[in-house]
This record gives structure tokens, sequence and C-alpha cells, in this order.
């Protein structure tokens, strides 16, 4: 395969979901087959784009909450006064993964009411868990020789984190966070039953109004974001272990 | 200088550093010897605090290792260690500059010492400055370890095996540059080995450890001549002592008056270099030249025999 072929793929894609979400009427003519008794075949309720934006926004701010606390719990239990509570944190992070989002959100709309924030909070709990593990692992399995350089060097535990510890840890901490992203587009496709403006509109939409025009783009562009970020991701992994000098083996 | 008084180290049951007591002159290379196991490399790291000891007190220059935090005394002790431990997302230049960074040197102060030092080492700094460890070959990645832990001109320069993962040739290279420097600097270098001939070429003292034990502590000559134990006998190796003796003389000690025929040998050559020379081509004796090339005279097959003698 040529080199230059997945790159245009990329491009296409990227090229294809913007005009779909910014003129979804160009695409009608595809669109209309799949529809029945003369039903709207694009979304009509909203604007794609802005539903696109507000899933995004979910799933970002979900994530980046998601990340700073598992990092941070990572490295209080790595260090050696946390170390005890490492079992408990992991079947804490562990809980968050094994909860259904479901159920997470049942529960949280009495406590917080509808809309965006119980779907924050279940792509939070579940968002947690493939970070904790993965800046564990990066944390845990630092080259030996080159910590006990940094000691001898005679930096402090504090400048240990910052300047080698995290450094080397990053491409690892960065897959689980791709993880989590990948998990999270999907899942909050879940949060528009409770009122959450997500792309899950268009596809609940569709599923109550038996068009599967709706579900369809619903479903698609999603997926096709989940494709897009996954992949920028990967290569922003990729560029870092090679800033941090390790062989990606590719 | 380092006084090592009484120092004790326990792992639970387990006594590790069993009561050892020293004093490493300052400006000299002391190389500590032993088994894995023996408790040498947890005695270096507790000059470091690296391992704090059970019991005992290290002193260097007169005052207690104790007296700064364990972070301050690391930052004025140069460690280098097996296998380099350079940080993989520095450049070459950064590692280097890793501990004058720490100790707050200015921008201009820190570029002068890393570029002296690469050159010492025999690095451009315009092209390895910038590069990545990984881009360096074994050699020089061993280089930058050591110029890392000369950075912030250390008086005492603690090394773990520091040229245990290189091959023959480099080795020997890596241990003369270390002499060399040793003398330009005079810096204090404790080093750990488990390699005996190692330990003959490089110390003017050598500190032998078995089972957490000090066993012997003496220079080169005395402990080939009269090893205190026959474990230190085992180690020295019975069958190599007259060659690691002659090791240890330069030739230029060792010449006779008179000529010979040949290709001379340079007087800075090692005697153990000279017989090996003459016995292989079958000559009874070779001219000597000086640094400038003029002749100093010969040595000979007998002299060279004699000296390998146990000595008096």
């Amino acid at each position: 395969m040529k080199a230059w072929l997945p790159s245009l793929l990329r491009l296409a894609l990227v090229v294809l979901l913007i005009a779909f979400v910014t003129n979804p009427g160009w695409f009608e003519p595809l669109l209309k087959p799949l529809t029945e008794n003369n039903a709207p075949a694009i979304y009509n309720q909203g604007s794609l784009l802005t539903l696109t934006l507000l899933h995004l926004r979910t799933v970002l701010i979900a994530t980046v909450a998601a990340t700073i606390v598992a990092v941070a719990l990572a490295i209080l239990v790595t260090r050696p006064a946390g170390a005890e509570f490492l079992p408990l944190s992991r079947s804490l992070v562990n809980i968050g993964q094994t909860f259904p989002p479901v159920a997470v959100l049942a529960l949280a709309v009495p406590a917080v009411g509808f809309g965006e924030k119980p779907t924050l909070i279940a792509l939070f709990l579940y968002g947690l868990l493939p970070i904790f593990e993965n800046a564990l692992t990066g944390l845990t399995t630092l080259p030996g020789n080159v910590m006990e350089a940094a000691r001898g060097a005679g930096m402090t535990g504090w400048q240990r984190l910052i300047k080698v510890e995290l450094p080397l840890s990053a491409p690892i901490i960065l897959g689980g966070i791709r993880l989590s992203v990948v998990i999270s587009l999907a899942t909050a496709t879940i949060g528009s039953t409770v009122a959450a403006k997500t792309l899950g509109e268009v596809i609940i939409a569709g599923l109550l109004s038996n068009n599967l025009a709706f579900v369809l783009q619903g479903g698609l562009i999603v997926a096709a974001l989940a494709v897009l970020i996954y992949d920028g991701l990967s290569a922003i992994e990729r560029y870092t272990a090679r800033r941090m000098g390790q062989e990606t083996g590719e | 200088m380092i006084e090592i008084e009484g120092i004790t180290k326990r792992y639970d049951a387990t006594t590790v550093v069993d009561d050892v007591s020293m004093v490493i002159e300052p400006r000299t290379v002391c190389v500590i010897v032993g088994t894995s196991g023996s408790g040498k490399t947890t005695l270096l790291r507790m000059i470091n605090r690296l391992v704090e000891p059970t019991a005992g007190v290290i002193k260097l220059d007169g005052n207690d290792n104790r007296s700064l935090p364990g972070y301050e005394l690391r930052r004025s002790i140069g460690y280098a260690i097996q296998g380099h431990g350079l940080f993989p997302h520095r450049t070459v230049a950064q590692n280097i500059a890793t501990v004058p960074v720490l100790l707050g040197w200015d921008k201009d102060r820190i570029k002068a010492r890393v570029d002296e030092l690469m050159t010492l080492y025999q690095l451009d700094p315009q092209a390895y400055g910038p590069r990545y460890p990984h881009e360096l070959s074994g050699g020089q990645q061993q280089r930058v370890g050591v110029a890392r832990a000369l950075a912030a001109e250390p008086n005492v320069l603690l090394m773990d095996e520091p040229f245990g993962a290189l091959d023959p040739i480099i080795r020997t290279k890596a241990q003369e540059d270390l002499l060399a420097i040793q003398k330009r600097f005079g810096t204090t270098i404790i080093l750990v080995t488990h390699d005996m001939e190692e330990a003959v070429h490089m110390g003017d003292k050598i500190a032998v450890m078995d089972a957490g034990k000090l066993v012997q502590y003496a220079k080169p000559e005395e402990i080939l001549a009269r090893p205190a134990s026959a474990f230190v006998e085992t180690l020295v190796g019975a069958s190599e002592k007259p060659f690691r003796l002659l090791s240890l003389g330069r030739v230029r000690d060792a010449v006779e008056k008179g000529t010979a025929e040949g290709e001379a040998i340079p007087g800075d050559a090692s005697q153990r270099d000279a017989l090996a020379e003459l016995l292989w081509s079958g000559r009874p004796a070779l001219p000597v030249k000086g640094d400038d090339g003029k002749p100093l005279g010969r040595v000979t097959v007998d002299g060279l025999v004699k000296r390998a003698a146990r000595p008096a």
C-alpha cells in the first residue's frame, strides 16, 4: 500500500464529516431511501453542528476531569507514602468501570437533575480506569538505572516526578487517555436519554419515530469522530514516545 | 578525605555491610572490589546516602554526611553507574547539565562547563550536544554518563561498575580517559568493580570486600604480594599474580643500560606489555624510547622476570 493512502483517507473523512455537519442538506438524496412515509431524511429538531460540538464538549470536560483525577491518584499511590492506598484506589476505580453508565445516569438524575450533569458524572467515572491503569503502569515500569541516576544527581522527589517520571511515562498515559476518549465518545450518546445535548439525541429521535436515516447519521458522525480522534491521539502518542527516546517498533 | 567509621547496614536479619572502617585519601582512586553480594555497592551508596546506614558515620572532609539534606549532599558528589542511566528524553547537553541546573548555575556558566567536558571527552559539542542518548554508541553514552557525574565539579566521584557494559577495547580506553581526567581535576574517585584486573589497573588503593566485611585495604602491590586471606588470594588469581604485578610498573622504571635491536617500546607502556612483546617475538631485549622518541636504554626478559617475582 502506498504511504500516502492512509493520510488521504483521513483527510477525506475529515472533509466528509465537516461537510455533513455543516451542510447536511447536501446528503439528503443519499439518506432519503432509508425513510418511510415521507419522513424527513435529515435531523430537523436542531443543528447537527451544534449537537456535534456539544457532544465533543461533554466528552472533553469529562476526559479532562478523569485525567486529572486518575493521574493524580496514580502519582499518589506510587509515592512511598501512598503505597498502602494502591489496592483501595484500584478497587474504587474498578467499581467506576463495572457500574453500567445507564445505571449511573439513573442514580445521578435524582441527585443532580436532568441534562448534562448526570452524563458528565457517568463519563467521568467510566473514563477513570483506563487512564489510571495506564498511568500506574507508566509510573511503575520506569527504567531502574534512570531513576537511580535521577536520585544520585540530587533531584528531590518532586523534581524526579516532574523532570523524569511524568515525561517518561507520558506516552503510556496518553494511551490511556486515548482509550478513555473513545469509550466516552460512544457512551455520551446514552446521555441523551436524560436530556443531555449530544448526538445521542439524533439516534434516539430516529428510534422513537422509526426513522433509520436519523439513527444512521447520528451513529456515523459519532463513529467518524471516534476514528479521527483515535488516529490523532495515536499520532501524538507516537511522537511523544519518540521524543522520550523510546523505540515504538514501527 | 573520606572517613568511613564503623559503617553497618542491616536489612532485617541480614547484614549487608558489617562494621567497615576505612580512610580514603583526597585526590586518589580507591577501588572497592568483591563478588556480587559482598556489599560493595551498598557501601558506595551509603557515601552519598542513597542508602542510609544502620550504624556508623561517614565523614567527608571532616563533616558528617548527614549534616546536609540527602539531595543537597548528592548534588555535591558525582555519581556514575553501570549502563550510564542517561535520561532518554533529554539531549546529551541537557543530560550533562543536570546537576548544574539543579544547583542554579547561570546559563553561560553551564554552557561553558558542558562544552569543556564534551571537548575533554572527544565529543564535538556542536554535533553531539543536541542529540539524544539513544543516537549514541555505547562508549559515547558511557562518556556522557561520566561527564554528567563530573559536571558540577565535585571533589568526590562515586562509580558503580561504570565500565561494566563496555566491550574490552572501549573499556581500556574509558579507563585511561578516567585516569587522565582524575589527574587533571584532582577528583577523589571511589570505584566499585568485580574485576581484579580493573582494580589493580585503576586503584591507588584497593579495598576487598567479602560477605559485608572489609577483608583487606591496601595498595595493589601489597594485595598482590600479601593477600590477607584465601578469599583475596582467589580473587587475585594465583596464576595471574606475576603478570598483574608487572602491569603496575612502567617500562621506564625497568630500563637497563645498553641497546637492543628492533622497534622501540615507549617508556609509558606497562612492564607486562613489554614482557609480552619480548616473549612473543622471542627476543632477549627491547629498546625503550622516551616521550620525545629518544632512546632510554633497553628492557630485558631477565630483568622483567626478576620484577615479576614476589616482593620481599
